[in-house]
């Protein structure tokens, strides 16, 4: 016997809060993010007028706006270039690693696997904090070079891009192993001694036998660490200087500078759209589809 | 014998890129000296400085409430949509309800932030209320994308579960209620904690949605500690990270005991 009353309050609380607190706010920046912007409190007019009847008042001059200056679409793809670097460090460091966690012993494996997510469980800015005091011009990385003979003097290490691009690999890396391990962790080694007996060196087994399997792993660790940082504000603001521009920046700036907050709505929508939209209706489909399978 | 040599020395860099800064940041806690980088003599004296700091400690207390809070509600929230989204068929909208518990997972924070904000002010302006913002609209904002990852986890958890024994139960003539609070939830408790750790964590964690929702009476640990490097160093927050690094490491510590998923 089923309760129906029971299983009707398990699906509609979260549910009536995930309305309430997350879709409606998504549904407000959509909605200033087409009204009129004006001078004053709130500085933008009502989408549905009523003074000489029902009117709509919509525009979408801030889409416009945003889309024809070269300030805010150059800081957009600012952003997708760092994002892309730094995916691609990630990549580069945490392959090897989640490869080499994955075919250890099961003993070592766990101690390995807690040791490398660790670090993601303390402060995400006391990390990028971190990177402040290493880079400073009588850090710890200047003071190794130095002594080294490798420069004679100082060098500018922080407020540039590669400072920002150091920080996010560093702070996402973890990230990208987990889900490269999930994936490694269920490959079976008897595979690459498999191609190591039919004669394929290690530069082949790795082209085309264990990186075409880890794909899934692949592309799940890079979403995680793409997307998010795409918004990123936090390190570009600690570390970063003011040769670049990225989307968090502006974004901020729009709504907390300048004031414009339709403008600011239309940045925002249009990273929803172009970012998140797609992962979404992706793992929609997907779970549809695993959950058919399944039945 | 080679190929060993290189998995090591792979492992062990990468670790040592892992802990570095955190081993540096701990170091540095530990200098007299009011210039951060220039070396002096070990001393205590910034530790001492932080515990009179009213400031961070004010924040410190503000921060654990709203995450205890926070997580507590998120799970409860989280554990209604895993157990939802794996046992229970019939969910209206279905597509929409996947929708709303997983974006948040992969929503930057600043957009979330922003429509959080305007949420409330949009809503003030219509209703009157929250009148102004502080710690209950950075609790709700808290809420909301601690949620998913809770439900992440309780999803994980539910899905490896072996569904005879709830069968047998009710074939024993346990009813829904019942099945639910003497056999399931009890046995995936240890999730449950697990997901509220994480929740903990994250809400404590978080500066860009705190710093969007926050106002008033409501400046967090995060929004305090950011304050204070933005634009240079702070020994005092050197003497933080080191206990704080220390207590968030315990914490995961204990995640990862709850969370059995790591433990095959």
């Amino acid at each position: 016997m089923k309760n129906k009353l029971f299983e009707k309050y398990f699906v509609f609380s979260p549910y009536f809060w995930l309305v309430l607190f997350f879709f409606i706010p998504l549904a407000i920046i959509f909605k200033i993010s087409i009204s009129v912007s004006e001078w004053g409190m709130p500085p933008y007019q009502n989408i549905f007028l009523f003074d000489n009847g029902f009117k709509i008042n919509t525009t979408f001059e801030n889409y416009l706006y945003i889309f024809s200056d070269y300030y805010y679409i150059g800081s957009f793809i600012n952003s997708l270039i760092l994002a892309l670097i730094s995916t691609f460090f990630c990549l580069l460091i945490g392959f090897p690693l989640a490869f080499y966690i994955a075919t250890s012993n099961i003993r070592l494996r766990n101690i390995l696997l807690v040791l490398v997510v660790i670090p993601f469980w303390s402060s995400f800015l006391l990390r990028v904090y971190a990177w402040k005091i290493i880079l400073q011009n009588n850090g710890i990385l200047n003071v190794i070079l130095l002594n080294l003979g490798i420069t004679s003097e100082p060098l500018q290490l922080l407020y540039n891009q590669y400072a920002v691009i150091m920080g996010i690999v560093y702070t996402y890396l973890p990230l990208m192993i987990l889900p490269l391990y999930g994936y490694l962790n269920k490959f079976d080694l008897n595979l690459i001694e498999a191609s190591k007996d039919l004669g394929l060196n290690r530069f082949k087994t790795f082209f085309k036998v264990i990186l075409p399997l880890s794909i899934p792993g692949i592309i799940a660790g890079s979403l995680l660490v793409f997307i998010p940082v795409v918004g990123e504000f936090i390190i570009p603001e600690m570390l970063g200087g003011s040769d670049r521009l990225y989307y968090g920046k502006i974004l901020w700036e729009e709504f907390f500078i300048n004031r414009n907050w339709p403008g600011a709505s239309a940045l925002a929508f249009s990273g929803i759209i172009i970012l998140v939209l797609p992962i979404v209706i992706f793992q929609i489909l997907y779970s549809r589809w695993s959950q058919k399978n399944e039945i | 014998m080679k190929s060993s040599l290189i998995k090591s020395t792979v492992i062990f860099l990468g670790l040592f890129f892992l802990y570095f800064p955190i081993l540096v940041l701990i170091f540095y806690s530990f200098n007299e000296n009011k210039r951060v980088m220039v070396w002096k003599g070990f001393s205590l004296r910034w530790y001492n400085e932080l515990i009179n700091n009213e400031q961070i400690i004010e924040a410190f207390i503000i921060s654990i409430k709203i995450a205890a809070l926070s997580a507590t509600f998120a799970t409860i929230l989280g554990v209604m949509i895993g157990y939802s989204l794996v046992r229970i068929r019939k969910i209206p909208f279905k597509s929409f309800y996947i929708f709303l518990s997983s974006t948040p997972l992969v929503l930057p924070e600043l957009i979330l932030g922003l429509s959080m904000l305007l949420f409330f002010i949009s809503l003030n302006n219509v209703i009157g209320f929250p009148s102004s913002r502080g710690q209950l609209t950075i609790f709700i904002s808290h809420v909301t994308f601690c949620i998913a990852f809770v439900a992440i986890i309780i999803q994980a958890r539910l899905t490896d579960f072996n569904k005879n024994i709830e069968e047998a139960a009710m074939d024993l003539g346990y009813n829904y209620t019942k099945v639910l609070y003497q056999i399931t939830l009890p046995i995936i408790l240890p999730s449950i904690i697990a997901g509220w750790l994480l929740a903990f964590t994250i809400s404590l964690d978080d500066l860009v949605v705190a710093s969007f929702t926050t106002g008033p009476g409501a400046n967090t640990l995060p929004i305090v500690v950011f304050s204070k490097v933005r634009l240079g160093l702070s020994p005092e927050v050197n003497a933080l990270s080191a206990i704080l690094m220390f207590a968030l490491i315990i914490i995961g510590l204990f995640y990862f005991y709850f969370n059995k998923k790591f433990k095959h």
